[in-house]
């Protein structure tokens, strides 16, 4: 997503000029004169790129079919991470009685944000405000037409605005969703519904907006021009906290926000005295898969554009996932004698939450060591701290997502670095890569990770308690026991 | 008349259904259950969480026979479902003092 005065130093390098000049140009190509800056573009297409010369201060902004077309398909993407994906990965972890629960949780949370995003997320997020708040003044999606532009990080570069709605929405969609695996198997729905809707207006949307709000690349043409961009952009990205496709935004974000949830509503009947174990690792290990072919859309799709960065931002989500399902893997054989499949899954997992943040910015090998130290160190998260703490995140949100988040968010300082096969952060006023100083950026990612605890933090216990005190948190002791399939939602997962 | 109950391990139940078959019983009872014997469970581990699985999965095999072929029966059984190894199983004879056939009326040792 979105970054400081930054990255994709490979747009340049990879040649991109030449791969977006492959779409089939239907009218002649007429190049605008410069400040045209009409909303007709998109019908008007244009070579871009064409002038290597990035010294010319005004670029002529286009849309390409093949972004286009990438970024329908990264939503789509997305959107089978969430469902079936996450619902299912999630699912399978609750006993069988609970299936439903979960599955259906996770279905009408994702509605309910789509529908948020529409009326009021989306503004907030994604338009001029201060630093904390975007404004309302694309409130029901207002002015935004198959014309409209969203910029992407290439300056020139656009894609249709609806699109990046839709992608950002999908975002939006996901993030409460991952929170309910904290407190599964023993919340009203109904407490869980109004707890979504004050958590995503009132920590996800000002995340959001503080990490991503930028006033795009082309604002950046001079020192004078980037300084007044700048101090348009969100309070974190000011900071300088990297966080490409949302390990801030999504992942620790989330994460706080349900161990907050499970320190509040406490342990799940029978913790630790009767057998809660997961009633289908076999559809845990179906959503795992999901997750990890959908978060090449997540990912990837968070560059915006389908260019040679894209194809970086691929092979280190890959080798990421990867290198953590081997962390994972092998620290459970060695420490507990088996290396299970639910062990391997939840590795995937953990090293696609690390690499989030960092994989427009890592390179290869840096995202295999993130990998690595991911799924070693949530495997440790949820075996030793879990116990040692004594709360029940029933999924372990917190011990895979915030954990995972916060290692990746301070991994990507590291991993960035040029020295360390990184790219970089790349500068749009002097159209390059800019200095790295590890500790300069470390001290940047530290802020978003504090300044994300501390918020999400604090709206989840002041939303858990309004909710908990309008209509009270948990199901009473005889639901919980009968199961959150019948007594909440009046079905049974399985007629065997 | 005598009704064995035999509790034996579930993949053994293909062999003791063969083994009774051969010696002419007619009709046989099977029943998934779960139990604990000298056995013992086993321990399942699920991202640090330990769940101690007490009640192992076996097959109950329930079959009526007439008095004269109750040893033959429980040899067959025997026979059938053992491998040597703890776990094998058990079986119980009990006395059964009435059986009818539901569809013919037939009752004692004509509807076995």
């Amino acid at each position: 997503m979105k970054h400081f005065l930054n990255s994709f130093i490979l747009i340049t390098l990879l040649g991109f000029a030449g791969i977006s000049y492959a779409e089939p140009v239907v009218e002649t190509p007429t190049v605008n004169s410069a400040g045209s800056v009409a909303v007709e573009i998109a019908t008007t297409p244009v070579p871009t790129g064409v002038d290597a010369s990035a010294s010319v201060a005004v670029t002529t902004p286009t849309v390409n079919k093949g972004d286009t077309a990438w970024m329908i398909m990264a939503t789509v993407l997305v959107i089978l991470m969430v469902i079936p994906g996450l619902a299912l990965f999630y699912g399978g972890m609750v006993r069988a009685k609970n299936m439903l629960s979960v599955l259906m949780q996770v279905f009408v949370i994702f509605s309910m944000m789509a529908i948020l995003w529409a009326i009021y997320g989306y503004s907030i997020a994604f338009t001029e405000g201060n630093p904390f708040f975007g404004g309302l003044s694309k409130m029901f999606l207002i002015g935004i037409t198959p014309d409209s532009i969203a910029a992407t990080f290439s300056k020139g570069v656009y894609i249709p605005e609806y699109m990046y709605v839709a992608f950002q929405l999908t975002f939006a969609g996901i993030t409460p969703a991952l929170i309910i695996g904290a407190f599964a198997e023993r919340v009203k729905f109904s407490a869980i519904l109004v707890f979504m809707l004050i958590w995503f207006t009132f920590a996800y949307l000002p995340i959001a907006h503080m990490v991503w709000y930028w006033a795009g690349p082309d604002a950046y043409t001079d020192a004078k021009t980037g300084e007044t961009a700048a101090a348009t952009a969100g309070f974190l990205f000011q900071k300088g906290a990297l966080d490409f496709a949302g390990g801030t935004v999504v992942h620790i974000n989330a994460g706080i926000a349900g161990l907050i949830g499970c320190l509040l509503v406490g342990k799940r009947i029978g913790f630790q005295k009767e057998s809660l174990a997961p009633h289908s690792v076999t559809l845990t290990m179906v959503g795992a898969s999901l997750l990890w072919v959908g978060w090449f859309g997540f990912n990837v799709g968070s560059n915006l554009e389908a260019n040679g960065l894209s194809a970086l931002v691929f092979i280190n989500t890959l080798l990421a996932s990867a290198a953590a399902t081997l962390a994972w893997s092998a620290a459970e054989w060695i420490i507990r004698g088996k290396p299970s499949m639910l062990g391997g899954a939840s590795g995937a997992i953990a090293g696609l939450v690390a690499i989030t943040p960092a994989c427009g910015w890592a390179g290869p090998m840096g995202a295999i060591a993130l990998g690595i130290v991911a799924g070693a160190a949530c495997f440790g998260a949820v075996t030793s701290l879990k116990s040692m703490l004594g709360y029940d995140d029933s999924l372990d949100a917190f011990g895979v997502h915030g954990i995972g988040g916060i290692i990746g968010a301070l991994g990507t300082a590291v991993v960035a670095s040029p020295a360390l096969g990184g790219t970089g952060v790349w500068d749009y006023v002097a159209n390059g890569v800019a200095e790295y100083s590890m500790s300069t950026q470390f001290i940047s990612q530290l802020w978003g990770v504090l300044l994300c605890i501390v918020w999400s933090g604090t709206v989840s216990f002041i939303a858990f308690k309004f909710v908990d005190i309008m209509i009270g948190l948990r199901v009473s002791e005889e639901s919980e026991r009968e199961g959150l399939d019948i007594s909440e939602h009046g079905e049974t997962a399985y007629h065997i | 008349m005598k009704l064995i109950t035999a509790i034996v391990k579930p993949f053994k139940l293909d062999d003791v259904r063969e083994a009774l078959s051969d010696m002419g019983v007619s009709g046989v009872t099977v029943t998934e259950v779960k139990g604990f014997g000298r056995q013992k469970g086993h321990t399942e581990l699920y991202r640090g969480a330990e769940y101690v699985v007490d009640f192992l999965p076996k097959a109950k095999v329930e079959v009526a026979v007439a008095d004269q072929l109750v040893a033959q029966a429980v040899e067959a059984i025997t026979k059938a479902a053992n491998t040597g190894k703890i776990g094998d199983g058990k079986i119980f004879v009990t006395n059964l003092e009435q059986v009818v056939r539901i569809r013919t009326g037939e009752t004692g040792d004509e509807a076995l």
